[in-house]
């Protein structure tokens, strides 16, 4: 099936779960990530039990935040 | 690394800082990477949804809307910005806690001498508790 990740459209194999995607996608400290698939920002609780499917818009975004 | 940011951006930033007071203020820079030089060559100006001078939080959907649009004007993400009200321009613990991307730019606005503010960039990297810091060369054009 075909899904978009970060933007750049890829092939990747029926049911392809979110944790698969973001180990092949080598995502740096996951912990900090937030998902959002098809605009939509996943709970961290989700992102487990997450299957893929075709179509779908995933971006990764790291956390952004600090203090002084 | 070597960064450069436009004085009219610069002037963006600390605008929008200083307008922020007594918050933090915070955002995005994007722009093109070339041969280890980073030319920022837009900056976008967030929500801080934590809504003090303590903290900041990048509003995430915000983010993701900056994000597109870097793609669609083919912008590469370089990083983010955000103010230091009352204290200088350098990350603090939380700052490092919660630099988390080792390809970003952080950059670091300090107002707490407001006649003499202070724009620095790092790059941060490493896991917690083992985070090093280095100041990235940056030259305001």
């Amino acid at each position: 099936m075909k899904i978009k990740v970060a933007g750049e459209t890829k092939e990747v194999k029926d049911g392809l779960t979110l944790t698969e995607l973001i180990e092949n996608e080598q995502v740096e400290n996951p912990e900090y990530v937030t998902v959002s698939i098809n605009e939509e920002f996943l709970e961290r609780a989700q992102i487990a039990e997450t299957v893929l499917k075709e179509g779908d818009d995933i971006e990764f975004l790291y956390f952004m935040g600090g203090g002084r | 690394m070597k960064v450069t940011i436009k004085k009219e951006d610069y002037e963006k930033l600390l605008e929008h800082a200083k307008s922020e007071r007594p918050n933090e203020a915070c955002g995005l820079v994007a722009g093109k990477d070339v041969d280890g030089e980073r030319h920022i060559e837009k900056v976008y100006l967030l929500t801080n949804i934590d809504h003090t001078n303590e903290h900041f939080t990048i509003d995430p959907k915000e983010q993701l809307a900056s994000i597109k649009d870097m793609r669609k004007e083919g912008l590469t993400p370089l990083g983010n910005w955000h103010s230091h009200p009352e204290s200088p321009s350098r990350p603090s613990e939380e700052d490092k806690r919660l630099a988390n991307d080792s390809r970003a730019s952080y950059l670091i606005l300090s107002l707490e001498d407001s006649e003499n503010p202070v724009l620095n960039a790092f790059h941060i990297e490493g896991s917690d508790g083992e985070k090093t810091v280095r100041k990235e060369e940056l030259i305001i054009v």
